[in-house]
């Protein structure tokens, strides 16, 4: 049955398709849509769900600790300084191994003040252990967020579904909602093989020396080399019963292109457009579609590169002293693995400023063209003299 | 008063080999606490001496579940243990939260006064030992006035008196709220086995000796817990739903220089902070009884 819904409101959906147990979130533009759906829907009995009404975000990953270490399901949704505050606690998440599933709706960092778009809260939780995957429709925040459930409690580690705010979150979409019964066949309710339990009572996250700690952090690793394969897997499960799948990096176009940019999140949709665009009016142009942060997809993104394609990646975060993360990301990839490929930096939309089909033509054309500058920052959309 | 039980249901699971210095509060607390509470009980404990002194992983002393979370997290960590715990059909599982008085009166208060505004089905145990001790001894908000610490040195004593929690759970209207010492065990354990049968949050605050910190003789601490009650300094009280007081034990009201004397950490006391927690604890003491409004019952044994 498809349904026309919000980006939030298709979140909110999976939540109560997965059968989450306890929730708990706090009042955030613009996530705040999703916390009033699941208060609704815990409210009205049709999730049996526990929802606790925390004083913070901070307390709100706190809470979800508490109850993944239970056993049971557990989802929270944010936004940029909400998931700033919780920052301690995504560490502990992941090291204590809970299959906590978070969306995170993008929104840049104060000061200054705003509540618009980028991805600069999401990207600089990347060191804290968390998978992160970037969507581009509600149709995929939707599928994301079940298949996260999957991922998580297979790999013990826990996932952030990410989309940009008011760009996606508020935007209206047909979906197609899956059967109850069907995603409890693909989603079983959680097994958890260790867990607070007072007939078998141990202790969690104890004190650790020298001699020891480092092996956490060594098989935290190792769970997420296996994850490119667990994720594969689960979307392709997902594909058998739904008929839909996704890719860690999506290719369009990209067969016999000589100029290729890639973009995550709703600015993807624009490059998608823009290149279909120029593709009909014959211009060799293609765009990958990066879905996914944490773990970087090493192994597919290097299928991609080739020695006489001009690349381009379109970031909508900045890392201040270096520059966009998708593009650190990436060169240090290529450099890992010996890779001559060069790779452009261009950042665009910071707080909200629309990336336009304009903004990606003039992308394709300075690529095309050689018309960039290949050590530093290519500013797309920026006022004033640079 | 009673004697001990033949059956310790923490000497029975290990608890041996704990890594607490020599005469802790903290250890003889949580070992009657959990002989009244019973194995269906769960711990969620901070950072702070609790934390490192149940062991090292992979050795631990609990005989209970014993779940540690960030320090500032430990409400909001147990609510959700109880929400999980409630959701996976395990009801009656006792939630306790152990925390210092550094998690409790500082860091973890935000949290701490929104549990409490919830009403959370939740056991809240603070252990004070009136400093950040697990770190080396500095202020919190536990501290008394004119008490030496490192961050509170001669010549820059602590000039603030202690802040009073108590009230604070009691305004939260908490359905009950109490003060226990080691030094009155069975006033104790009768407040952790009354909390254990009521539901909503229950707050116990815990005085904890600490020789180190306090620099006091390992051997003194069960009396200078003793001392603190009689001398109004930490009197044994009850509060029922923020409205009913209940004072447990009529003390001698000692004057605090017999309690000031065993402990290093008021040895730079000056006359003037003396005569300010004299009178502090005068002043509580009477606010105690006025707000019982009825003359101190005394449903325990003093001791001689």
């Amino acid at each position: 049955m498809k349904k026309v819904m919000s980006g939030n409101e298709a979140a909110s959906l999976a939540v109560k398709l997965s059968r989450v147990q306890v929730i708990s979130a706090y009042p955030i533009t613009p996530q705040t849509v999703i916390a009033e759906k699941l208060s609704e829907l815990c409210g009205s009995e049709e999730l049996d769900a526990r929802f606790v009404k925390v004083e913070s975000e901070h307390s709100a990953m706190a809470t979800l600790i508490g109850a993944a270490s239970t056993g049971v399901r557990t989802f929270t949704a944010t936004s940029a300084q909400g998931l700033a505050l919780m920052h301690e606690l995504l560490f502990w998440a992941s090291g204590a191994r809970l299959p906590v599933v978070m969306v995170n709706v993008n929104r840049a960092m104060a000061a200054p003040w705003t509540i618009w778009c980028d991805q600069t809260d999401s990207v600089a939780q990347r060191d804290t252990g968390w998978m992160q995957f970037y969507c581009w429709s509600n149709q995929e925040i939707l599928d994301s967020v079940i298949c996260s459930f999957k991922i998580a409690e297979k790999l013990l580690i826990p996932c952030m579904v990410c989309f940009d705010g008011f760009f996606i979150s508020h935007t209206y979409e047909a979906v197609d909602i899956p059967d109850q019964k069907d995603v409890d066949k693909f989603l079983p309710s959680r097994k958890a093989e260790t867990y607070i339990d007072t007939k078998n009572p141990q202790t969690f996250s104890g004190g650790t020396l020298p001699n020891n700690f480092m092996e956490f952090r060594y098989k935290l690793q190792k769970a997420f080399e296996q994850a490119p394969e667990v994720i594969d897997k689960t979307y392709g499960e997902f594909n058998n019963i739904f008929g839909r799948s996704y890719k860690d990096i999506e290719p369009y176009f990209f067969n016999d292109a000589e100029t290729v940019l890639m973009a995550s999140g709703s600015a993807a949709s624009t490059v998608y457009y823009t290149a279909r665009k120029l593709r009909e009016s014959g211009k060799k142009v293609g765009f990958l579609r990066l879905r996914q942060l944490r773990p970087f997809p090493e192994k597919s993104f290097l299928s991609f590169m080739k020695p006489d394609v001009k690349y381009g990646v379109l970031d909508r975060n900045l890392s201040p002293g270096t520059g966009g993360v998708f593009t650190q990301e990436i060169r240090g990839v290529l450099n890992r693995h010996g890779r001559q490929n060069r790779v452009s930096e261009f950042v665009a939309g910071l707080g909200g400023r629309d990336i336009t089909e304009q903004h990606i033509m003039e992308i394709f054309n300075k690529l095309a063209n050689g018309e960039i500058n290949t050590s530093g920052i290519n500013w797309i959309g920026v006022k004033g003299k640079q | 008063m009673n004697e001990m039980p033949d059956y310790e249901f923490c000497a029975s699971h290990s608890f041996y080999g704990h890594m607490a210095c020599p005469g802790c509060g903290e250890k003889i607390l949580i070992r009657h606490v959990l002989e009244a509470l019973g194995p269906e009980t769960v711990i969620i404990c901070p950072a702070g001496c609790a934390a490192v002194t149940d062991g090292v992983f992979p050795h631990t002393i609990s005989p209970v579940p014993f779940l540690h979370v960030p320090f500032d997290a430990t409400p909001s960590a147990a609510a959700g243990v109880r929400a999980g715990l409630d959701m996976s059909g395990r009801k009656d599982v006792t939630v306790m939260a152990w925390a210092g008085d550094g998690a409790t009166f500082d860091i973890g208060m935000g949290s701490l006064s929104a549990i409490a505004e919830r009403n959370e089905n939740i056991l809240y145990v603070c252990y004070d030992n009136e400093a950040y001790m697990n770190t080396g001894i500095q202020r919190s908000s536990a501290t008394p006035i004119g008490s030496w610490t490192t961050t509170t040195p001669e010549g820059r004593l602590k000039s603030e008196p202690k802040k009073n929690i108590d009230f604070i759970m009691a305004s939260h209207r908490a359905p009950y709220v109490a003060t226990c010492s080691p030094a009155f065990i069975d006033d104790l354990k009768m407040k952790v086995t009354k909390a254990k049968n009521m539901t909503g949050l229950r707050f116990l605050h815990l005085y904890s000796p600490c020789p180190p910190g306090w620099k006091s003789d390992p051997k003194d601490s069960i009396a200078i817990s003793r001392l603190a009650v009689e001398c109004n300094l930490f009197p044994l009280y009850e509060i029922y739903n923020g409205e009913k007081y209940i004072l447990n034990y009529q003390s001698r009201s000692l004057p605090v220089s017999e309690y000031i004397k065993l402990q290093g950490r008021f040895r730079y006391l000056s006359d003037r902070d003396k005569e300010i927690l004299q009178s502090e604890a005068d002043q509580f003491y009477r606010t105690l009884i006025s707000l019982q409004n009825i003359k101190p019952q005394s449903n325990i044994a003093g001791e001689e």
